[in-house]
């Protein structure tokens, strides 16, 4: 066991829980309203949308993960770069239309405007189900960074026991997210990037301080790595699926529930396009992050016998901890974990407020109660918000870690489908409802069937056109199959049962 | 897409916020063209303080990506509205 940094794990970690419940008197709202408790009352400005947005999209999982997968795959595991630089003008053309819509009938959910545009609510409850599930593996993933940090402090104990931490964090998540709401990963989310531009920062300069510089450490990096290979004859190979991997991720991105419930807490549209100039700093954040995991590969880590034992339990998803641990004092290691660990209640706190919303919105309002009160709507987010995290937890402690992984991988495909009629649908009222319903179940079956043929393992489907091989994101193919088919079936519908009389918003409403 | 035949005789209606055409916008193209044409970056030279090109170069995009983002943001007159 390692004390010191256990001791300043825990202390940063106990402080972070302090500031959770304070959040509930920050810039007061009546917490039994839906937008107030799940929204924040849409009223945080620019900065704290900065670190809010930040907080939620750069998850712990994916600190973990992306150098991860830099560490085990080379220069294929850097697509997260392209990835999260093509997001920023998605997001600055797209969603500040979704904000003002959103906010002039009060929209809570991506769901809750399809209701609106397309006045279908079979389409709505489509895309509030995708959103929840695609959500539920990710707040599991969150888990297992924490697992992880957990376990490289030394704490290593057999059966319930070595649970035992991971159950009093997520306790402890989700008892200030019941009292304070998005108010309390907004305020957490402050003090874990300012660890993690902390942490990052100092590996990027005393890690290769100590290996003699980054060209020492790219020289031991094995030049089949370096760069992407070149595909063979006949294929794209390893070219498309770097772009189309970057581009279908980044489409997906803003569709998820957490994303939106970030981007819908704002205080204006102008908040979010400034935050499309400025989040970029994030991405060279998980940028320089990614090239850690080259460090791991030049400091040799992994034949060290001291972190054998982690890598045996944890696989690759160990490699950054194990360089903390080798590169840092140990104050300065719980500072790091600190930083992980705390990266994932942020998110896990989001996506929870963001899934509670689109249930209780969505399905239970929607279906099952029609006629209830504010005070209920919101009274029934807080208790589901427990359920989910309940869930998550359970996800992790007893079923295999690989299943997680799976259905996050299935999850990116699937929330992808929601996009013509989110996205698309922000701009233009020629798909109808139902052909948006069919194409959405065309690009779920096509993806999933993709997804199976590749055993779950991975994303990229050899896809075969006149002769030449496109290995592509599975998302991306299966996207296309969706608007394909909406749109074929809109050209049809249109004219024999047009729907366009339903929609509530007018062009006014977007600007 | 409600069409809407404008006659010579009518004035031109007040510019509408939505699907105005917006030239600047074009800009904020490059970084796709940039970043999805993947065999224009895989190289390993020149490196730049030992970071191989492959690296260097969409580190570098970054930034030009949210410098043209906020270009576009101030010809719009972003920071005039809310």
């Amino acid at each position: 066991m390692n004390w010191t940094a256990t001791t300043i794990f825990i202390a940063l970690f106990l402080f972070v829980t302090a500031l959770g419940f304070f959040a509930a008197q920050w810039r007061k709202g009546d917490l039994d309203l839906l937008h107030e408790w799940g929204l924040g009352g849409r009223r945080f400005g620019t900065m704290v949308a900065w670190f809010l947005l930040g907080g939620d999209l750069y998850t712990a999982y994916t600190f973990i993960a992306v150098p991860a997968l830099v560490f085990g795959a080379g220069a294929l595991g850097f697509f997260a770069v392209p990835y999260t630089i093509v997001v920023y003008p998605i997001l600055y053309v797209v969603f500040p239309r979704l904000w003002a819509v959103a906010h002039r009938h009060g929209y809570v959910t991506a769901a809750d405007f399809v209701r609106g545009r397309f006045g279908n609510r079979w389409l709505a409850l489509a895309v509030a189900v995708t959103g929840l599930l695609a959500t539920m593996p990710y707040i599991a993933l969150q888990l297992v960074g924490m697992e992880v940090v957990i376990g490289a402090l030394g704490f290593q104990a057999e059966g319930f026991a070595a649970d035992l931490p991971l159950i009093i964090a997520f306790v402890i998540l989700a008892a200030f997210t019941y009292t304070s709401g998005l108010r309390a990963p907004a305020m957490i989310a402050v003090v874990k990037d300012v660890l993690v531009y902390i942490t990052v920062i100092a590996a990027v300069i005393v890690v290769p301080m100590e290996l003699g510089g980054y060209a020492k450490i790219f020289a031991a990096v094995p030049v089949a790595k370096l760069t992407l290979p070149t595909p063979p004859a006949g294929s794209l190979g390893s070219y498309s699926a770097y772009a189309t991997l970057a581009l279908g991720s980044a489409c997906a991105l803003f569709l998820y529930p957490h994303s939106i419930t970030g981007v819908l807490s704002s205080s204006g549209a102008g908040v979010i396009r400034r935050n499309a100039a400025i989040l970029p700093a994030y991405s060279f954040v998980l940028g320089l992050l990614a090239l850690l995991g080259f460090m791991v590969l030049a400091m040799g880590v992994a034949q060290n016998p001291a972190y054998a034992e982690g890598f045996r339990r944890y696989g690759s998803n160990y490699a950054i901890p194990a360089l903390f641990l080798a590169a840092f004092p140990s104050w300065f290691v719980g500072v790091a974990f600190a930083a992980v660990a705390i990266g994932a209640l942020v998110p896990a706190a989001i996506m929870s407020i963001a899934s509670a919303n689109t249930f209780t919105r969505n399905i239970w309002r929607e279906f099952l109660n029609p006629a209830c009160t504010d005070a209920q709507e919101a009274g029934v987010a807080k208790i589901v918000s427990l359920v989910v995290k309940v869930g998550a937890l359970f996800f992790i402690i007893f079923l295999p870690q690989q299943y997680a992984i799976q259905l996050q991988l299935l999850g990116g495909v699937w929330i992808i489908q929601t996009g013509p009629a989110v996205m698309l649908g922000l701009f233009f009222r020629f798909f109808n409802g139902w052909a948006l319903l069919a194409g959405w179940a065309a690009g779920i079956v096509t993806g999933t069937w993709m997804a199976a043929m590749l055993n779950f393992r991975a994303s990229v489907y050899p896809l075969h056109v006149l002769g030449i091989t496109i290995p592509g994101y599975a998302a991306l193919y299966s996207v296309l199959v969706n608007v394909a088919v909406a749109a074929a079936l809109s050209v049809l519908l249109n004219a024999l049962a047009p729907d366009r009389h339903l929609d509530v918003t007018t062009a006014a409403d977007y600007g | 897409m409600q069409a809407t035949i404008k006659t010579a005789a009518e004035p031109d209606p007040p510019p509408a916020e939505p699907h105005r055409a917006r030239p600047v916008r074009l800009l904020l193209l490059l970084p796709f063209v940039a970043m999805l044409a993947v065999p224009t970056f895989n190289f390993a030279e020149p490196a730049l303080f030992g970071l191989p090109f492959f690296y260097w170069y969409q580190l570098l995009w970054i930034l030009i990506c949210s410098a043209l983002i906020g270009v576009v943001y101030i010809v719009e007159g972003g920071s005039e509205r809310r």
